[in-house]
């Protein structure tokens, strides 16, 4: 396999409108490692829950800045998604399942299980009124084998 | 005219859009429950024949109509879902508390 080194970052308003945007960036960032349909989508689907939940729990006015980092390392890709707002009091509650905070908007408690489910490996770095920083990586080409 | 719903009697069919996120579960929401609570619906169908991304926020989305549902003696189904819906039902446990015409077992 060709071995590739790329790097990209984006900020952009704490909008709803960007989850989209953000999913499909990181998704045509990581074509060169010629992922499965499957593995594109599950890259999206933590993209989206980590962006998603900096909108939703990290900040209150739009105007904020979300923070995105993508890197490809040979057949890796490492994301960071981080926010300066509100931040996590207990980063090990908030990742268990059906923990939320914001039932009254619905929300399921499901967004960190799913980053974990289709990520190889996640860490969560919060502080109370600093932000937060979700960092997660895949191996691309692991279910061939 | 309705964005996502299409009524027959009291059976409302709702076409889940390309991609249900946090950005389109709002508007969603908002209709189906208008509808639900307008025309007495007895029968909720989520089509997800169109939909090729959900995330946590779908998840939220159906949830909360199965549970308004469930205080009008109403029934809730799914149907259509590709490989990546299902793998998220899968996950999420969904399939477990709403009926769909996915293949049975993990
Ligand atoms: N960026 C963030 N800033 C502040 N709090 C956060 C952030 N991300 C997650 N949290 C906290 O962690 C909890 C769990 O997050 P998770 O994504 O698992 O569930 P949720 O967002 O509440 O629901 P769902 O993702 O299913 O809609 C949230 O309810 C919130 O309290
Ligand atoms: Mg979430």
């Amino acid at each position: 396999m060709m071995q590739s080194k790329n790097e990209m970052k984006l900020s952009f308003d704490a909008r709803s409108v960007n989850e989209g945007f953000a999913r499909v960036a990181v998704a045509a960032f990581i074509t060169e490692l010629n992922p499965t349909l499957d593995e594109v989508a599950d890259v999206k689907t933590a993209v989206s829950e980590a962006v998603t939940n900096a909108i939703i729990h990290g900040y209150d006015d739009p105007c904020e800045k979300v923070e995105l980092v993508c890197r490809i390392e040979g057949n890796q890709v490492e994301i960071a998604v981080t926010d300066t707002g509100k931040g996590i009091p207990d980063v090990a509650k908030a990742m268990e399942p059906f923990y939320t905070t914001k039932p009254e908007l619905e929300r399921s408690g499901m967004g960190f299980a799913f980053i974990e489910a289709f990520m190889d490996e996640v860490q969560v770095t919060s502080e109370v009124d600093r932000g937060t920083r979700v960092w997660m990586r895949k191996r691309i080409g692991a279910q061939e084998g | 005219m309705e964005q996502y719903c299409e009524r027959e009697g009291n059976c409302l069919r709702v076409r889940v859009p390309k991609e249900l996120d946090h950005h389109e579960a709002g508007r969603l929401k908002l209709e189906a429950d208008m509808m639900i609570d307008a025309y007495h619906v007895k029968t909720l169908i989520f089509d997800f024949g169109e939909t090729e991304f959900m995330d946590s926020s779908g998840i939220g989305v159906l949830i909360g109509r199965s549970k308004k549902m469930g205080y009008y003696g109403g029934e809730v189904y799914a149907q259509n879902l590709n490989g990546r819906v299902q793998k998220i039902f899968r996950v999420s446990g969904l399939h477990a508390l709403i009926q769909t015409d996915m293949p049975k077992g993990e």
